[in-house]
């Protein structure tokens, strides 16, 4: 199953500069494993080495964030279209110093 | 340099300031390669701190979808500092997703609310000009 990925523009670069790419898989973390290993530098990018999403990217199938789905297993079909954005945050307080508990 | 249009700029500073006494933050849509900013799109702050914002991650990808229908990028994004000064803190630069983007800062700290841009790359901070035209 070919699924289009829309890439956000900090990771075009390690896909050619493509802005949307195409991977198989049947649910969004087999799409997302398939296309690192299409595009080695997108590797460690959107999923952590432990298989988790990385903190700091939002995944969407069409227009649903997964972590609201089935996160990683959720299921994709041809006519899905996964979006990849880097999660936008920051904020006045040094999380540095002072991590919240 | 950043080029703000006026009505980005009073959309932005209304933004924050209507998010008080939470910190406020939105997109910026433009054209990438000048650095001209087109549309603003104030997004919620899912947050709801004072000291910390995050983007609504669906407003932001509508934006985003909005911005490249219009032959457009998310170019850069602004943020309020409701008590300190518009200059970014270490959790801004942590997690500042994109070294291509601008990093607006709007301080409500004074009467008047200050505008400033920066550039972010890994933790380099370097601070830009912005513009504001009536366009």
């Amino acid at each position: 199953m070919s699924v289009t990925v829309h890439l956000p523009t900090v990771l075009r670069s390690h896909a050619g500069g493509a802005k949307d790419v195409t991977a198989d898989g049947a649910t969004v973390g087999e799409v997302l494993t398939a296309l690192a290993s299409e595009y080695p530098g997108l590797s460690g990018q959107v999923i952590n080495g432990d298989g988790t999403l990385h903190k700091f990217v939002n995944v969407y199938v069409n227009d649903d964030d997964v972590r609201y789905l089935s996160a990683l297993d959720t299921p994709v079909t041809d006519s899905d279209e996964v979006s990849i954005l880097p999660a936008v945050a920051g904020g006045a307080v040094d999380l540095s110093r002072s991590l919240p508990r | 340099m950043l080029h703000l249009t006026d009505a980005v700029y009073h959309q932005m500073v209304a933004h924050c300031l209507t998010g008080l006494p939470d910190e406020a933050c939105g997109l910026l849509g433009g054209d990438p390669g000048t650095a001209a900013v087109v549309t603003c799109y104030p997004t919620r702050n899912v947050a709801a701190s004072a000291k910390l914002y995050t983007v609504d991650p669906k407003e932001h990808l509508r934006a985003d979808r909005d911005a490249e229908s219009a032959g457009l990028s998310i170019i850069g994004v602004f943020h309020s500092h409701t008590h300190t000064e518009a200059y970014p803190s270490p959790t801004d630069v942590t997690q500042a997703p994109d070294p291509t983007w601008h990093y607006v800062l709007v301080s409500l700290r004074d009467i008047r609310p200050v505008v400033r841009s920066y550039r972010i790359e890994g933790d380099v901070i370097a601070e830009e000009p912005v513009t504001v035209s009536s366009r």
